[in-house]
């Protein structure tokens, strides 16, 4: 199988992870699909490293995975407080941040 | 030497004015004696310069450089030729008399000290002018007897009226003192310099077309310090400030500064004949303007104060004339200076006696009670209509006589003139003279006080409030100074006149032509004569025969206009006053509105924008990130769309 | 090496700021006179620049140069002409006036906090100080980007000066009053801010140009003249005309010319009277002196170019500024119109680029600096005792106080050029100078004089004559012996240069001629000539010989 199915798919991915930033509402919705994106992107390093030969892009896959991992720790930290405060997992309603 | 005759009477400002109230027992016999020392001086430089051949009498003496700029050198340095001298001996000598008498005049005022310190500035000043040997440093004196001048108008200062007559005086004098400014600019640019020998012995080389316009702008200047129209407005309120100065500086002296600039700026003149003209018809307009103004007016001192007018109109027509009037316009001057400065100290004791009433309409019957007055104003009064033998006839007709030798069309108009105002003269003198001593004392009969101000407090010079008057001698420091101008006043013609002794003098500095008249000296003579005793006779069939009201009538229409001045007033108000005062107010608008605007608009537009941008602030994270992919795909396609290209 | 005398004229100051901002809050007036003490010995300093400066000698002078960011080519270069010289000598003197004049403008009033660390009495002089530091170091730097710095730092203490010191009692309230003093301070500085960085983009344009054309960037302005000179530094017209207008604005908001005047009269009006005088005596004089310096030698084409616009721009200063002055109803306001008007006269005289206009424009930059601090700090004087600025407040002050009324005539007299008084030698040279250029401009110009009189003496009619109608005005004490000290030696100076300003003329002659000589101009010649000059000291009238008889 070409390797340009995998960017193909990634591509898919990415774009169902922004859509779903986009529209949903639930922050642990929202927070998934980043994830998601996440993930396309590394899908896409992986696959372009392996079509181009070179390693660097699968060493920066191990990055990004490590950074989205402690991403996950503070990001489900800060919901979980937020619903504890608000009882609510909705990001609209977090839109004190305005001038 | 030269120098000590300003450097005296500026120490005696200097020292009474800061001296501050230690020196307010003795200050106006310090600046009495200053004055003094001042006419010593000029005496002694008379002396000596009498010793001298007539072609070497002038003097110069350098003291510094004042400004020296590359191509532009301005020195403070005197020169004292014969024409200089004169005024220096009118000034101090008439000068000294009025400090004398104001000795007496001020005695009660709380502010004598402060008077007599603006006197010792205006006689510093005064004489700065008439000894400079530059256009400019005349110029810082004809400034300085602006600013003299302004101070001692303006020295009732809690009188409304004398505040504002000041501030118009210096106003309208500024005028005049901005067509100087403009006069030297020219010399400036024509012969590069404005020291008087060389602009005056280079004069010829200049373009007639400079030299006119030069001489309007010196004439501009004139008309200002001399109150001729058309910057004649400020003569008649000046008389709001105390009579010794209405005779010293708004009679004898520096109203008579433009006559000086004129007859000193000769040699510019001599080659501008349009300006000559234009200053003949300056000077007749006048002539005839403060005569008439002078018929209307009640009070005294305006009275006497158009009188002035008319008198320096007959001055600048003279100098007008060129070379053939020069010498008589200085004579006349310097005879006026003697009786005019004497008829003012006489009104002035005049109101001294009668609670500072100036109304003439409330005079009347004083000559019992004043007799030295009396006779002092009358000799003053003979001179300045001409009577033969006095001092006024001789300086007059030979003005007549001049007037009438100007040729042409042009002679025999100014002639006319010349000869109506001297009937004019008669006629309103004799007027004053009725009304103050002769008649009925109608100040028995004065039915209210004068509705001076109503809402002003009561003015320091009003001594007795508005009881009825005692009208009374003044005391001697008054009279005296009265008794010698008085003296001026009837033999100074003769002896100017005797042997063409005057003219001889003046020579070498205005040059002198015989003119040569129409009609014979005789002729003019006896036509002097004529119009004189109709003049008098009028006055006496007005006001002499038949008792005068106490309220003025109404009068007819050129009475109502003359006792407004004939309307100059109405017109500088309509025109300049209110006219500046809506351009100022819309200006002041304009500058908050439109250019204020403008700044405060470009702020107000930043700021509006801004706070449009605060809305795409909104807090929702979910249009951040629409924001920020909507970026992300412009960028995206931006760099495809770079790539394709 | 010689002694940094500029160096440490400048520095004197700013150290003095330092040391009056460090003195214990309880302390005031111990920080006052701290202030006194080093802006007099500042004086002396700028005293010893004056005498040490030698008119027939070098350019520039007692000039010190070291390498500073090197990258750049920006020096620490200091030096004076007698431009340069004059002004710093008129800065240095009128800072001890200014700060005698503002003894208790930041005193301690009732309900004020007593924190230990609140001393606005310490910071108000301090800032006083720092500004005088900054003046002095533009009045002396030759370089380029030194100048700008100082020229832009100034903005720093004076926003603190206007914006935190205001008159204690304002006619509209309080709280309005520091409304609308906030309101001025930020004006002043965003107004000057912008002016400023048109200026940074020049700045750094004048460096591109000159690193293209010299190879090696520099801002010093003695190279800069010279590479000028050869024709080793050029530039396109259309560059240079860019470059030129870059500085003209900035120093035509500070000046401040028509259009861009507006800022003046709110931060003059809100400021107190000794910051006012701050602001258009000292401050604003950097921006017509480095008109004189930087523009005309720097661009000589474009200041040709510019010319006719910035000359109409003048006269409508002079004539508006002095209308508008005729108009106000508030004293200070007034007299910041009538700055305006003044600061045309100066530029009018910068741009007949004839030796009287430029000669005569420095005068006047120091003798309107004299004449204004007299009559400003009269009227503040005034103000203070009644707590009002409006002039319909006022009326018959001169019975209840001669001698406030006595000086603030002469401040006045002085502010319409009375002969006599020093401002009226370098208004008539100007006068003189525009108009053998240019000879409409100088009769309008003249105009300004009788406008001049007009503003003036209404002012003093309405406020100092008359009969006293108010009870506040009854009680009104004259001039104390501390305010008697800062008026006199400013009358005493106004009527002394009036009448010698020989001295101060002859330190600007050659400074002058070398800037005409930048923009190659020469004056216009007279039409006739007159040959000698002095031969005619002997001249009698018609054609008779004679000798001298002195």
């Amino acid at each position: 199988m070409s390797p340009i199915n995998y960017v193909y798919l990634a591509a898919l991915l990415f774009t169902i992870g922004a859509a779903g930033v986009l529209i949903r509402r639930n922050a642990i919705v929202v927070f998934m699909c980043i994830e998601l994106m996440l993930n396309a992107a590394n899908l896409t390093l992986v696959a372009f490293s392996r079509m181009h030969g070179n390693l660097d892009g699968q060493i920066m896959a191990f990055f990004v995975m490590v950074v989205a991992a402690a991403e996950v720790v503070v990001g489900l930290a800060i919901i979980v407080m937020l619903y504890r405060a608000r009882h609510s997992a909705s990001v609209d309603d977090a839109s004190l941040m305005k001038l | 030497m030269i120098g000590l005759l300003v450097g005296v009477p500026l120490l005696g400002a200097a020292v009474l004015l800061c001296g501050g109230r230690r020196l307010d027992r003795t200050g106006h016999w310090l600046g009495t004696l200053l004055a003094a020392v001042s006419f010593a001086i000029g005496a002694a430089l008379f002396a000596s310069m009498l010793g001298e051949d007539a072609e070497s009498r002038a003097m110069h003496s350098k003291l510094f450089s004042w400004v020296p700029v590359e191509g532009f050198q301005a020195d403070v340095a005197f020169q004292l030729d014969q024409l200089s001298m004169t005024f220096v001996l009118l000034i101090t000598g008439v000068g000294t008399l009025i400090h004398l008498y104001s000795v007496g005049y001020m005695e009660h005022d709380p502010g004598r000290r402060r008077f007599f310190g603006y006197l010792n500035l205006f006689l510093a000043a005064m004489l700065l002018l008439v000894l400079a040997d530059n256009y400019l440093l005349l110029y810082v004196g004809w400034e300085g007897v602006g600013l003299a001048s302004y101070l001692l108008i303006g020295f009732w200062q809690h009188k409304p009226t004398a505040a504002t007559a000041a501030k118009k005086a210096f106003i309208v004098n500024r005028v005049g003192d901005a067509g100087l400014a403009i006069a030297i600019f020219l010399m400036f640019t024509t012969f590069g310099t404005f020291a008087f020998a060389p602009v005056l012995s280079s004069a010829g080389d200049a373009s007639e077309g400079q030299l006119t316009a030069i001489g309007l702008m010196l004439l501009l200047a004139a008309c200002g310090k001399s109150a001729q129209v058309p910057l004649q407005s400020w003569l008649g309120d000046a008389m709001e400030g105390p009579t010794p100065v209405s005779a010293l500086i708004h009679a004898a002296t520096m109203v008579t500064a433009g006559v000086y600039l004129i007859t000193r700026s000769g040699a510019i003149f001599n080659g501008a004949p349009d300006a000559q003209l234009v200053v003949v018809v300056v000077g007749a307009v006048t002539l005839l303007f403060g005569a008439i103004v002078g018929c209307a007016k009640d009070d005294i001192k305006k009275a006497l104060a158009g009188s002035t007018m008319s008198q320096i109109g007959y001055m600048i027509l003279a100098a007008g004339l060129g070379p053939i009037g020069y010498a008589f316009a200085i004579m006349h001057l310097v005879t006026h200076g003697f009786f005019k400065a004497g008829l003012f100290l006489g009104a002035g004791s005049v109101m001294h006696g009668m609670n500072d009433e100036v109304d003439m309409r409330r005079y009347g019957g004083l000559r019992k009670y004043m007799p030295v007055t009396f006779v002092t104003f009358g000799l003053g009064y003979l001179a300045i209509i001409g009577f033969p033998g006095l001092s006024g006839f001789f300086s007059k007709d030979q003005i007549i006589e001049a007037a009438f030798a100007k040729g042409g069309t042009e002679g025999w108009i100014l002639g006319a003139v010349t000869l109506l105002g001297a009937a004019i003269t008669a006629y309103y003198m004799t007027r004053v003279m009725l009304m103050t001593f002769f008649g009925e004392e109608r100040w028995r009969q004065a039915p209210t006080p004068s509705p001076a101000e109503p809402d002003v407090e009561p003015a320091a010079e009003t001594r007795g409030e508005h009881a009825e008057p005692h009208p009374h001698e003044s005391p001697k420091v008054m009279t005296i100074p009265m008794i010698v101008l008085a003296f001026g006043s009837v033999f100074a013609g003769g002896i100017f006149k005797a042997g063409d002794s005057f003219v001889n003098w003046l020579e070498p500095v205005t040059a002198f032509e015989h003119g040569h008249s129409p009609v014979s000296a005789t002729t003019v003579t006896a036509a002097t004569v004529v119009s004189l005793v109709i003049g008098v006779g009028a006055a006496w069939f007005q006001y002499g025969r038949k008792p005068v009201p106490v309220v003025a009538p109404r009068g007819n229409l050129l009475t109502r206009a003359a006792r407004r001045d004939l309307l100059q007033d109405d017109f500088n108000h309509v025109v300049l006053v209110s006219g500046g005062t809506h351009l100022t107010r819309s200006l002041v608008y304009v500058d908050h509105k439109v250019v204020d605007g403008a700044v405060n608009g470009t702020a107000a537009t930043f700021g509006g924008l801004s706070g449009r941008l605060r809305r795409l602030q909104n807090g929702f994270a979910r249009s951040y990130a629409v924001s920020m992919f909507g970026g992300a795909a412009v960028l995206i396609a931006a760099t495809l769309l770079m790539r394709a290209v | 090496m010689s002694f940094p005398l500029l160096t440490v004229t400048a520095a004197l100051p700013a150290v003095g700021a330092v040391a009056t901002a460090a003195v214990p809050a309880a302390k005031r007036t111990a920080a006052k006179w701290l202030a006194l003490v080093f802006s007099l010995a500042t004086l002396v300093l700028a005293a010893v620049v004056l005498a040490r400066f030698d008119p027939d000698g070098a350019r520039y002078q007692l000039t010190e140069s070291h390498a500073w960011i090197s990258d750049f080519g920006v020096r620490y270069e200091l030096g004076v002409d007698g431009i340069g010289a004059a002004l710093m000598a008129l800065t240095a003197l009128l800072i001890p006036f200014v700060i005698g004049a503002g003894w208790h403008d930041a005193d301690q009033v009732e309900g004020e906090p007593t924190h230990r660390r609140w001393r606005p009495t310490q910071g108000f002089f301090a800032l006083i100080l720092a500004v005088e530091a900054m003046v002095l170091v533009s009045f002396a730097a030759t370089d380029v980007f030194l100048f700008y710095i100082f020229f832009e730092a100034m903005l720093i203490p004076m926003y603190f000066l206007i914006g935190g010191f205001g008159d204690r009692a304002h006619a509209a309230g309080e709280e309005e009053g520091a409304k609308q003093r906030s309101y001025a301070a930020v004006k002043f500085l965003l107004y000057n801010l912008a002016g400023g960085l048109i200026m940074l983009a020049a700045v750094i344009g004048l460096f591109v140009v000159s690193s293209d054309s010299l190879g090696e960037g520099t801002f010093s302005l003695p190279e800069l003249l010279r590479a000028r000179a050869n024709g080793d530094l050029t530039m396109s017209t259309s560059t240079e005309r860019l470059l030129f207008l870059g500085f003209f604005v900035a120093f035509a908001i500070k000046a401040p010319l028509w259009p861009l005047h507006t800022w003046l009269p709110n931060a003059m009006g809100e400021a107190t009277a000794p910051v006012a005088v701050l602001i258009t005596a000292v401050v604003d004089k950097v921006g017509t002196f480095a008109m004189l310096r930087f523009c005309l030698g720097l661009f000589p084409n474009a200041s040709s170019w510019a010319t006719p616009v910035v000359i109409g721009l003048a006269l409508v200063s002079v004539l508006y500024g002095a209308l508008l002055a005729v108009g106000q109803r508030d004293i200070k306001r007034l007299v910041a119109y009538a700055s305006i008007s003044h600061f045309g006269f100066i530029i009018l005289g910068v741009f007949a680029m004839t030796s009287q206009g430029q000669s005569g424009a420095t005068l006047y930059m120091v003798f309107h600096g004299i004449s204004t601090a007299a009559l400003m700090l009269v009227a503040g004087f005034l103000i203070s005792r009644r707590g009002s600025r409006l002039i319909a407040d006022y009326g018959g002050v001169q019975k209840v106080a001669p001698v406030l009324a006595g000086t603030f005539l002469v401040g006045g007299l002085a502010t319409l050029s009375l002969p006599g008084l020093a401002p009226f030698v370098s208004e008539f040279l100007v006068l003189v100078g525009t108009y053998s250029r240019y000879p409409v401009a100088g009769i309008i110009a003249t105009a300004g004089i009788i406008l001049a009189a007009l503003y003036v003496l209404v002012l003093y009619q309405r406020t100092m004559t008359g009969p006293v109608r108010k009870p506040e005005i009854e009680g009104m004490p004259d001039l104390k012996v501390r305010e008697l000290a800062v008026v006199a030696p400013l009358v005493a100076l106004l009527l002394f240069l009036g009448v010698f300003p020989k001295p101060l003329s002859e330190i600007v002659n050659p400074a002058v001629e070398h800037t005409l000589s930048d923009v190659q101009k020469k004056d216009p010649k007279p039409q006739h000539p007159v040959a000698d000059h002095n031969k005619w000291f002997d001249y009698k009238p018609a054609g008779h010989g004679g000798g001298d008889h002195e």
